[in-house]
């Protein structure tokens, strides 16, 4: 058997301990081991996105983290943004606008537009196509997922709240 | 008319799943005892395969099982093509050339990604570490990849079957073109490169199939666009017998035509759970998704028009290498033959036409439908010989279109190439969209930029494609191997509730919402009580799939008439409980009223619950409520547009960026404008792609040198700019809904009209014509290029002029 090393995560809110090869990738820690699928992998060189989830409340493609890594982290994944049964902001916008076509791109698109608007909670088309380019989607040409990311800014906004 | 749905942005039912985290693709199935498989694939791309050794893998942790081609040989077959051109149809030479094509190659390989051998592990890592270690000697053969090079006599043969490495020779005349060139005034003449794209669907292919040796069933879970065809071709290459296999296409994750086949992964992957008797999963990472799955367009055309000096244009001639790759994949034949030739018409009214094209064999990836299929690469070469020729002339692009429109027309109007298109009103759209674009004050903008070191251009695309895939009998005379109708079933459960069940079989256009719209629609009911289900070989009898914008087209109308058959049985049902004939029953608000008596009436839910308790039918009639159409059109359906692009590029570095985008389509009546404005969207990000930055390149060894997302510049947000869409509705008059269909006008219009732009932007300089994609080295070498000859030709007359005084003196 291989070596393994236990790590022990917080995912959305939830401690898991558990062994691991030191070589496993974070995104199929949480996908194979956790069955968080909702986190998908769209590439094998850091380039797409699809897989992006806060690790200590930063964004990163968790293709190109070793879930060794994240022992001791917090990581939230697309399963973790809605709360108490409400969407969050971002995901209220993604489907109010229609920010989303075949879904795949779409936790990865999110969890970068929290990280936007965490650090600029009203940023203009520009910075929000700039903080996007990390991650890649072909079905929507990036027109409605920027008017999603801004009707979410707008939401939190009124709404008084961060995230 | 009211409605209650129809042509409403209602929000996509299929969010809710796909925000949390909670769609299930592919790669989320996870089945008890499951194997991984990983696929041994060739580094080269031509090679004799002299032995192959798996000693040192199959000893490696976790290694279940190993099979190489060989191994496998008798079990997988060849794969099909399902679009053959025969002599028989008036436009091909000879029958076309299929050669075998193995799903693990065992003699040769052909292409850089052809798989050798399979390894099955119980852990996907430890597939990954074992594959690397199956030891496969080559012999290396000679290597070609450009589509016409591989014609000539001295290009490295690949198939035995196709000499000159020619599959098919197509052709299409309408008129007379050359007749047409000797009388014209004006004729021009230009080669064009439609490069090869990677289709990129975000979700690559992935495939899990799960045998029961007890009932022999195998059961294939694939990211497909066709599970339906999938299972068909299964079973008819494999043998298993159809009513064993169930193909389900989950959740898809993006597909632009590039699953739309059967590929090898399914037969491999379904084959070895059958003869393991264990569940097997295969995903396809991105680097081999370049290599594996099938790539688009990669032509190479000469192309020529004619006309007169008043901007009348009255021919066009076309000759075309189509690389179709180191085989056929399972439409191949159809994309560069019907889905082209037979487009270069446009929306004009010259009445020659002459194509000519040579599909031909090299060893590159496969080359198959992507996004458009066929009809982008003849929109290119249309609307920008159209440009050429006007610019020729000195004439205004806008001016020349209009000139050579085809009038309006609302029901069939035959063109050259032999088509006949539905309706079309092709002022309409340039109209709009020069109401929505300010053409002069942009002229004075762009005359005022230029010395300022930023060049402005403005591009126009009046495109027209052909939707809703097919009527079976026109398709089959053209090649088509299977029929291309579309089925429903609507069944209204007991408690009023609705299933729609359709053969087409969505990747992220949104059908559940939309075909909900119909069917509220037409029962009267709240969305909300309607499911759609699709994409699952045991819950629909058949159908044949997403493509060519022919869901709602085609499935749409399928659909419509399941609804009327189950209002109709309705009608009938309360006419017989409120005691009056049928024909004085109508259905209003969910409903049925005795005419003119309007407080006489059942409700929606009163009526299902009769036909199921079967209490009070009429005579003769069978209960329970439920309705299955198939529905084979008349003719495809002809949307159309204009587009128009503003670039602006910078003259010192070439970098060329689109400013803003108006399109305007006419793609008949909408069902959910929110949808269709989202798909143009798309589609305009992928054919602006192609024109800036996008393209497969293939080293002089084979070698994908554009081979992984790092090297292939897939746009990203900041590449592209927010869009302006508007719609002309002239509706089909080939199906009852009068829609065209949606799916891929964006990506057809889109290149041609940047690519116009940047021509326009660089025109002054002298450049007439550039091959896409405008990588800013590209521009760069072209503004210098011109400067520098230029700056010769002044110098060359001022020496002229020099030497002349010298001489005078």
């Amino acid at each position: 058997m291989p070596i393994q090393t236990q790590i022990t995560v917080t995912v959305n809110g939830t401690r898991h301990t558990n062994p691991v090869e030191p070589r496993l990738l974070l995104a199929h820690y949480l996908r194979e081991v956790l069955n968080l699928t909702g986190t998908h992998i769209g590439c094998d060189t850091s380039s797409c996105g699809a897989c992006t989830v806060l690790l200590n409340g930063k964004a990163v493609k968790s293709c190109t983290v070793l879930a060794v890594q994240a022992d001791g982290g917090n990581v939230t994944t697309v399963e973790g943004l809605a709360k108490d049964g409400k969407y969050h902001a971002v995901q209220q916008g993604f489907w109010d606008k229609h920010g989303l076509q075949c879904g795949f791109c779409t936790p990865g698109m999110m969890i970068t537009a929290v990280q936007i608007l965490e650090r600029n909670p009203n940023p203009t088309e520009a910075e929000i196509r700039r903080g996007l380019r990390g991650n890649l989607c072909r079905c929507t040409g990036y027109h409605n997922i920027v008017e999603a990311v801004k009707a979410a800014a707008a939401a939190s906004r009124a709404g008084g709240r961060k995230r | 008319m009211t409605t209650a749905f129809i042509g409403k942005s209602v929000r996509r039912t299929e969010d809710p799943r796909l925000i949390t985290g909670k769609g299930t693709y592919v790669d989320d199935v996870k089945l008890l005892g499951m194997l991984h498989m990983a696929l041994v694939r060739s580094p080269h791309a031509h090679a004799r395969i002299k032995k192959i050794n798996v000693s040192r893998a199959s000893k490696a942790p976790g290694v279940v099982a190993i099979f190489t081609g060989a191994d496998l040989q008798g079990q997988l077959g060849s794969l099909p093509v399902g679009w053959v051109l025969k002599q028989a149809d008036t436009h091909t030479k000879y029958d076309m050339k299929a050669p075998p094509h193995p799903p693990l190659a065992f003699e040769k390989v052909r292409y850089v990604g052809d798989a050798v051998a399979a390894v099955v592990a119980n852990d996907p890592y430890l597939a990954a570490d074992a594959a690397a270690l199956v030891d496969v000697d080559y012999e290396l053969l000679g290597v070609v990849t450009d589509g016409e090079k591989a014609t000539k006599r001295d290009a490295p043969q690949l198939h035995t079957e196709a000499p000159d490495n020619t599959c098919f020779e197509w052709d299409v005349h309408g008129g007379d073109y050359e007749g047409a060139a000797k009388k014209a005034q004006v004729v021009v003449k230009q080669k064009f490169i439609n490069q090869r794209l990677i289709p990129n669907a975000m979700e690559t292919r992935g495939v899990v199939a799960d045998y029961n040796t007890g009932t022999n069933q195998i059961t294939i879970w694939t990211s497909t666009q066709i599970p339906h065809l999938v299972r068909l071709l299964f079973a008819a290459v494999t043998g298993h017998p159809e009513q064993s296999v169930r193909v389900i296409a989950p959740e898809v994750g993006g597909a632009f035509g590039s699953k739309l086949y059967l590929y090898a992964e399914e037969i491999i992957t379904g084959m070895i759970a059958k003869n393991l008797a264990r569940p097997v999963k295969w995903v396809e990472g991105r680097q081999e998704n370049y290599l594996a799955t099938t790539h688009g367009r990669d032509h190479i055309t000469y192309g020529e028009i004619c006309g007169d000096k008043d901007g009348t244009i009255t021919g066009l001639k076309v000759t075309t290498y189509a690389n179709l790759g180191a085989y056929l994949s399972t439409f191949a034949p159809g994309i560069p033959t019907v889905l082209f030739g037979l487009m270069l018409s446009g929306v004009y009214k010259y009445p020659n036409v002459s194509c000519k094209v040579y599909g031909t064999f090299t060893n590159t990836t496969p080359v198959d439908a992507y996004r458009g299929a066929g009809r982008p690469e003849a929109t290119y070469l249309v609307e920008r010989m159209v440009d050429a020729f006007a610019r020729e002339l000195a004439r205004d692009p806008v001016a020349v279109r209009r000139k050579n429109f085809l009038p309006p027309f609302k029901n069939g109007r035959a063109v050259a190439t032999g088509v006949l298109y539905d309706s079309g009103n092709y002022r309409a759209p340039v109209d709009k969209a020069l109401e929505m674009f300010d053409y002069k004050a942009f002229r004075k903008e762009q005359r005022e930029a230029r010395g300022s070191g930023k060049l402005l251009g403005v591009g126009f695309s009046t495109y027209i494609e052909i939707c809703g895939m097919a009527p079976s009998a026109v398709a089959a005379s053209l090649g088509a191997g299977a029929g291309l109708w579309e089925s429903s079933t609507v069944r209204v459960h007991p408690t009023g509730k609705v299933t729609v069940f359709t053969g087409t079989s969505p990747h992220g256009q949104g059908h559940e919402t939309t075909l909900a719209q119909v069917a509220g629609e037409h029962l009267g009911i709240p969305m909300e009580s309607i499911e759609v289900m699709h994409g699952d070989t045991d819950r629909q009898q058949f159908g044949t799939g997403t493509f060519g914008s022919r869901s709602i087209t085609v499935g749409g109308t399928a659909l419509v008439m399941s609804l009327k058959k189950v209002k109709d049985k309705m009608r009938k049902i309360a006419a017989h409980q409120m005691g009056v004939p049928a024909k004085n029953v109508i259905f209003e608000d969910g409903k049925f009223y005795v005419e003119d008596i309007r407080e006489k009436s059942m409700d929606f839910g009163t009526v299902v619950g009769e036909a199921y308790n079967a209490k009070n039918l009429p005579p003769g009639m069978e209960p329970g409520l439920e309705a299955t159409s198939f529905f084979d059109p008349k003719n495809f359906t002809w949307p159309f547009g204009c587009h128009i692009a503003i670039v602006e590029i910078d003259e010192d570095t070439g970098q060329t960026r689109l400013k803003r985008y108006v399109a305007v389509d006419d793609i008949g009546n909408v069902i959910n404008p929110m949808i269709v404005d989202g798909m143009v969207h798309g589609g305009i990000a992928q054919g602006v792609g192609q024109a800036l930055q996008e393209g497969a390149v293939y080293g002089e060894n084979g070698q994908l040198v554009t081979g992984s997302m790092l090297d292939y510049a897939v746009p990203t947000a900041e590449d592209v700019p927010s869009y302006e869409t508007a719609r002309t509705v002239t509706p089909s008059p080939v199906n009852p809904l009068g829609v065209k269909g949606a799916g891929e006008a964006g990506t057809i219009a889109a290149s041609p009209a940047v690519m116009n732009a940047a021509i326009d932007a660089l025109a002054h300089l002298g450049i007439r014509h550039l091959d896409m994609p405008l990588r800013s080295e590209t521009v760069w070498r072209a503004i210098n290029g011109a400067k520098a000859a230029k700056k010769a030709a002044r110098s060359a007359t001022a020496t002229a002029a020099r030497s002349g005084r010298k001489a005078r003196r």
